[in-house]
């Protein structure tokens, strides 16, 4: 992986609609193999944001390069599926790509879901969802994993299991990864860069640095900070699918 | 067989294979609204082109693509919702086509043929015009079709992995046009967003995948045609609504058969 290769460098953003600021003065960068974060309260732009590096939003002004031919494996927030579009597993999967169905199978071993690829997508909980979605996004081999919310909707054992899955894609697919959070007590101990949003970048940096940040701390306030702090520490364990406690390959102590 | 019949099948295949596979996703993205709308917008057209000496189909597409532009211009002022403004369309048009064609002198137009269809009466022309559009519809589905149903699923994703959206929804909405068209021969105006939504919703009851949806609603509306047609000779009932009605009575033996099997709904 080579470091000093910028797959989005976005300098002095602007974006407003109906004459509402939504983005302003942001500067952002995604190195390739880097895990950035994004966190913010609600309205703060986080999603316009990854929209725009995506150049899927008109910018008022500001200035967006992104590396010619970025493949963008993309995690929707929240995905529903209306119930008079019958799909499957395996029919999602293939949504913007076409692999075989052993390479669909391996994918789904890899975030430890059942391989039934014609099961209907329409009878899965909220974490086997996002785990298929990570699945599909995966299946793209991307430059770029963008994940809009990715631990919604899934308890917190459930997160720090997903975060460790999406680490390990990082580190396999050696592709970079924008996350965008408001669960801000587990932000992930592997990420590069918090970037603390309301419009305007309130402060970066790695996610101990930031919690300490007294913009943070003002937005936030210490009992987020507290939290914050204490999931940057690294875990001397991991949790099963089910939650089970289970000592980690990477040990640290 | 009668010489009318066979045309009349003739036509009503045509329709319902255009009318499947883009009816799925009339039903998908929750469009039934939509398609009433320009199938209203239809009389219009139909007065235009004979004002215009231009041929009725013709007229009719051009006036739902036009009415198609006019919503989605209105959409992005954001100003009303989309159902006020298809609500504001529909009838807006269909009362600008009601005055308009009473303007035509000199050719006699059979006002409840176009509200209602008049599938026995479809000349050689007519099957020409409705298999022409069909077969541009069903091919540009076809090639369209990935694009479609991943922008269906979930635009975001579409969208970051690089589906070209306007272009994919803005053929989608001229091809819907172009259905509307060729079917207001067949079931009329009132009665053609039934062929766009009833058969992929009988299809729905079967169908595992979004392709099997399409292709099932293509042999369930030709059944509709054919057992509508059936009854209308039979029992000398119109045609246009025999055919609907068939395409409803399918969708009533789809839901209880799945009630019998006790399938969850839509699994």
């Amino acid at each position: 992986m080579n470091e000093d290769v910028n797959l989005i460098e976005a300098s002095d953003l602007k974006v407003s609609r109906s004459g509402q600021v939504i983005l302003d003065g942001i500067d952002i960068t995604v190195g390739s193999g880097e895990i950035v974060t994004l966190i913010g309260p609600n309205g703060a732009g986080k999603s316009t944001l990854v929209r725009s590096l995506l150049g899927l939003e008109q910018i008022d002004s500001g200035k967006i390069d992104r590396k010619a031919d970025l493949v963008v494996g993309y995690q929707a927030q929240r995905l529903v599926i209306d119930s008079t579009l019958p799909l499957t597993v395996r029919r999602f999967l293939t949504l913007t790509g076409n692999q075989t169905d052993d390479e669909l199978v391996r994918t789904l071993e890899l975030v430890q879901l059942e391989p039934t690829l014609d099961k209907s997508i329409h009878v899965l909980s909220g974490g086997e969802m996002q785990r298929v979605q990570l699945a599909r996004a995966i299946l793209r081999s991307p430059d770029l994993l963008v994940l809009d919310e990715p631990t919604q909707n899934v308890d917190i054992n459930g997160s720090i299991e997903l975060y460790r899955l999406i680490q390990e894609t990082r580190d396999r697919l050696k592709c970079a990864v924008i996350m965008v959070s408001h669960d801000l007590n587990v932000v992930m101990s592997a990420t590069n860069r918090v970037y603390c949003l309301n419009n305007h970048i309130c402060c970066s940096g790695r996610p101990a640095e930031v919690s300490k940040h007294p913009e943070f701390l003002r937005l936030f306030g210490q009992s987020a900070a507290d939290m914050l702090a204490v999931y940057t520490h690294d875990h001397d364990h991991d949790h099963g699918p089910t939650g089970e406690v289970r000592p980690s390959p990477n040990h640290k102590h | 067989m009668d010489d009318f019949i066979l045309r009349a099948i003739l036509a009503g295949i045509g329709v319902a294979c255009a009318a499947g596979p883009l009816g799925c996703f009339v039903v998908w993205r929750r469009m039934a609204y939509f398609g009433d709308t320009l199938a209203h917008s239809a009389l219009l057209g139909v007065a235009l082109g004979f004002l215009l000496g231009a041929a009725p189909t013709f007229g009719t597409m051009a006036t739902g693509i036009g009415v198609a532009m006019l919503l989605v211009w209105l959409q992005q002022k954001r100003d009303w919702s989309s159902d006020t403004l298809l609500g504001l369309l529909s009838h807006t048009t269909l009362a600008c086509g009601l005055i308009a064609i009473t303007f035509i002198h000199g050719v006699r137009v059979d006002l409840m043929s176009y509200l209602f269809g008049d599938i026995l009466a479809v000349s050689n022309a007519d099957i020409v015009w409705i298999w022409l559009g069909a077969c541009v519809v069903s091919g540009l589905v076809a090639l369209l079709w990935r694009a479609l149903v991943a922008l269906t699923v979930n635009r975001e994703i579409a969208l970051a992995e690089g589906v070209a959206s306007h272009r994919v929804e803005l053929a989608f909405v001229i091809l819907i046009a172009i259905v509307v068209a060729i079917s207001m021969k067949v079931v009329g105006i009132l009665l053609i967003t039934a062929m766009l939504i009833i058969p992929p919703a009988t299809a729905r009851h079967i169908a595992k995948t979004p392709e099997k949806m399409a292709l099932i609603s293509i042999l369930v509306g030709c059944l509709s045609v054919a057992s509508g047609l059936a009854g209308s000779y039979r029992w000398d009932i119109p045609a246009g609504p025999a055919i609907v009605l068939s395409a409803a009575i399918l969708f009533a033996l789809g839901m209880i058969s799945g009630l019998v099997r006790g399938d969850q709904r839509y699994g």
